[in-house]
């Protein structure tokens, strides 16, 4: 089930010699080595490389040591998995708006698997209420709509989170490479890579990217233990985070929290390769569009009405 | 060795020229150090707690920190621009101008940098933008594009005012060989540094607020009001306390520029102004949101009418010769440029192009006292570096501080 990251996932192999590690910590000379942090290279994300040239030993250690802070700090064990794609696999979503009803049982489903913030609150989904007259228009759109029932009348739902996009402007903006497309084209972000210059958010078009503004809570109990790397792994201050498609998840052969939580069946998320796959029924057989089109980023993400 | 020897009594004699000076200075040093230590304290809030003691929030995740950066790269930018005119018209003192303009230039990015360092949620992962030792995303990302065409243009204004007063204090002429072309480099660069920061917002097609191709002229337009604004006053500060010759007719000349400058400024500006309003589609709720508020959500439209009035003024000011003319309404017409800009560039920039958000939320951003206090300890730091650093090149470029030691022949 596990697969390690191959260099066409997580990485490029790393070559030998001397690392930036070994460079910075050299320059940094005994304040850090006396701090310890340059006797284990991976033990602290200041003087790591970036995720990509890290040897696999080196990322096991990294991995091990996170779940050793993770797990004294919330008091349980604690699993961070680095699971990468699997070969021929291109994932996608679609989302029946036809059948969503706005109930927001997905945003708070998304909450419980995957460890964002809860003060300050951080939501990867967000339901958008737009008025029927209106059709799908953003400038008049409700995300703080507060209803004893739902749907409420004259009113349909777009719920948005990241999409995933193929041409996407995010990881062509940042800085440092911390935000990459994977194989299987979940777009990921490495949290102790970011400089948290917020460049991805001022570039993303669907308002998918979430802000650390400060220290990120989550109470013990409401921990989802089973972690990984690049996705529902706890956070630390000052980085970007979003919706991985639950990487966790897929990456093992399960559906995404929303997609199984949704009372309806609104959610639907498969492989694009896979051509008995529910995704590709649906892009054969109904008439799906993307957000924003105009902009050409290539959203794996499609929305459709089903009835 | 000699260089070596003369250098350590170039640091030493600057160091004794800093330490000495009236009330008046003292006084100025006092204010700009309290400053200082309250942006400190202010920052040292924002790093224990984090971000969230801003105002910024996801819905306006840039603001007025990035507001001032890109302010400020304009100063820098048009700090050396002014050596174009400086060449053209053969001034007397043209050395003394390009100096000012390059020690302007680098307060100015030291500023840029502290802007840039206090707005990211990881300020000690910075050397991950280091090429070689992190991971600098060039081509593709317009910020790496900027940290490298920014420090550029600082090592190059630092490398030049270095060598043309060290050359100065040793009574060397500075050879020419040397310092024109880099001089020359520097005016390309200038422009270049303004442009690529243009390019960072104008490459973002989420944000059609800054995705107008007139976004790059926009921005070197109004630099050229406000990078010369200061230098006027400096110049004008300079002509008064110490025996700089500045002539009038200089002066002067500088504030036509400047008078072309804003004519081109707020000309671009009603050119997008009509075309956001005369077609009138979802995209010109940005710039309502500026001048006349949204559904209600007006916290910026008096800032951008303060705007739109300095520069108005300040512009018909600098073209009235007998106003420019005027040592009074000259100096007036300076502040009001520099707020108009100010303003236009700090608030008028980034908050109306954040707000409303991509999914049309509507978040209304204001600074919040962290940020004010912030952003004053670094404007203060930057005008502190620039006062003792013209306070060091001024009796240099007057030949009153020069090497003791004898030096081989000027």
């Amino acid at each position: 089930m596990s697969h390690e990251c191959d260099d066409r996932g997580c990485g490029e192999e790393a070559t030998p010699g001397l690392s930036r590690r070994d460079f910075l910590c050299a320059i940094a000379g005994c304040a850090a080595a006396a701090a310890g942090s340059c006797v284990d290279p991976t033990h602290t994300s200041f003087f790591r490389d970036h995720l990509r040239e890290l040897t696999p030993e080196d990322r096991a250690q990294m991995l091990r040591e996170l779940e050793k802070d993770y797990s004294a700090r919330f008091g349980q064990e604690v699993e961070v998995a680095l699971d990468g794609p699997r070969e021929g696999v291109e994932f996608a979503y679609a989302l029946d708006l036809s059948r969503c009803v706005g109930c927001r049982r997905c945003v708070y489903a998304c909450v419980e698997e995957n460890n964002p913030s809860r003060d300050p609150q951080i939501h990867w989904i967000r339901v958008l209420e737009m008025d029927k007259e209106k059709g799908v228009d953003f400038a008049h759109a409700n995300a703080y709509y507060d209803a004893q029932t739902v749907p409420r009348p004259g009113h349909f739902y777009v719920p948005v989170a990241c999409q995933h996009c193929r041409n996407a402007p995010c990881v062509k903006t940042c800085p440092v490479g911390a935000t990459w497309q994977e194989p299987d084209g979940i777009v990921v972000i490495d949290y102790d890579w970011c400089i948290g210059c917020r460049c991805c958010m001022a570039a993303c078009p669907y308002g998918a990217r979430h802000f650390n503004w400060g220290e990120p809570e989550i109470p013990a109990e409401e921990l989802n233990p089973k972690t990984h790397y690049l996705g529902n792994r706890p956070r630390p201050r000052g980085v970007v985070e979003k919706c991985t498609f639950c990487i966790h998840r897929v990456r093992a052969g399960r559906y995404p929290a929303c997609v199984e939580v949704c009372p309806v069946g609104a959610r639907k998320f498969g492989d694009l390769r896979d051509p008995e796959s529910e995704i590709r029924y649906i892009l054969e057989h109904k008439r799906v569009f993307v957000l924003k089109s105009e902009l050409d980023t290539q959203p794996r993400f499609y929305y459709f009405f089903g009835v | 060795m000699r260089t070596l020897k003369a250098f350590g009594e170039f640091v030493l004699g600057s160091l004794r020229i800093v330490l000495r000076g009236n009330g008046l200075y003292w006084l100025w040093l006092l204010f700009l150090g309290g400053l200082i230590v309250r942006g400190g304290v202010a920052y040292a809030t924002q790093l224990e707690h984090g971000l969230v003691t801003t105002s910024m929030r996801d819905q306006a995740s840039w603001a007025f920190y990035i507001g001032n950066f890109t302010f400020l790269v304009g100063v820098a930018a048009a700090a050396v621009l002014l050596v174009i005119p400086a060449y053209v018209y053969q001034w007397k003192p043209i050395q003394s101008v390009v100096i000012l303009g390059e020690l302007l230039a680098i307060s100015a990015i030291t500023m840029c940098g502290l802007f840039v360092t206090v707005d990211v949620g990881r300020p000690e992962r910075l050397w991950h933008l280091v090429p070689g030792l992190g991971r600098l995303n060039v081509p593709s990302s317009l910020l790496a594009w900027d940290v490298v065409v920014v420090n550029g243009y600082f090592v190059l204004n630092l490398v030049i005012a270095t060598y043309l007063l060290f050359s100065l204090f040793r009574r060397h002429k500075p050879d020419p060989r040397l310092f024109t072309p880099l001089v020359l480099l520097s005016i390309p660069w200038a422009i270049g540094i303004h442009t690529v920061t243009a390019f960072l917002y104008n490459g973002l097609a989420a944000r059609p607020f800054w995705n107008s191709s007139i976004l790059a002229p926009r921005f070197l337009a109004s630099a050229f009001c406000s990078g010369p604004a200061v230098l006027l006053v400096v110049m004008q500060i300079l002509r008064r306390f110490t025996r700089f010759e500045i002539q009038d007719a200089a002066i002067w000349k500088v504030a036509e520029l400047m008078a072309y400058a804003m004519a081109v400024n707020l000309f671009l500006l009603g050119a997008e102004v009509f075309k956001e309003y005369y077609s009138a589609t979802e995209h010109l709720s940005h710039m309502r949101y500026m001048f006349s508020g949204l559904e209600g959500h007006a916290p910026i439209v008096p800032y951008m009418w303060t705007s739109v009035v300095c520069s108005v003024v300040a512009f018909l000011l600098f073209l009235v010769p007998r106003t420019r003319r005027n040592p009074i309404s000259l100096n007036l017409g300076c502040i009001l440029i520099w707020i108009g800009v100010y303003l236009e560039k700090g608030m008028g920039l980034i908050v109306p192009g954040l707000t409303p958000d991509t999914l049309g939320e509507i978040y209304e951003y204001f600074p919040a006292r962290t940020e004010i206090w912030v952003s004053a300890g670094i404007f203060s730091f930057g005008f502190l570096l620039f006062t003792l650093m013209v306070k060091v090149a001024t009796p240099i470029m007057l030949g009153e501080f020069h090497a003791q030691s004898p030096t081989s022949a000027a």
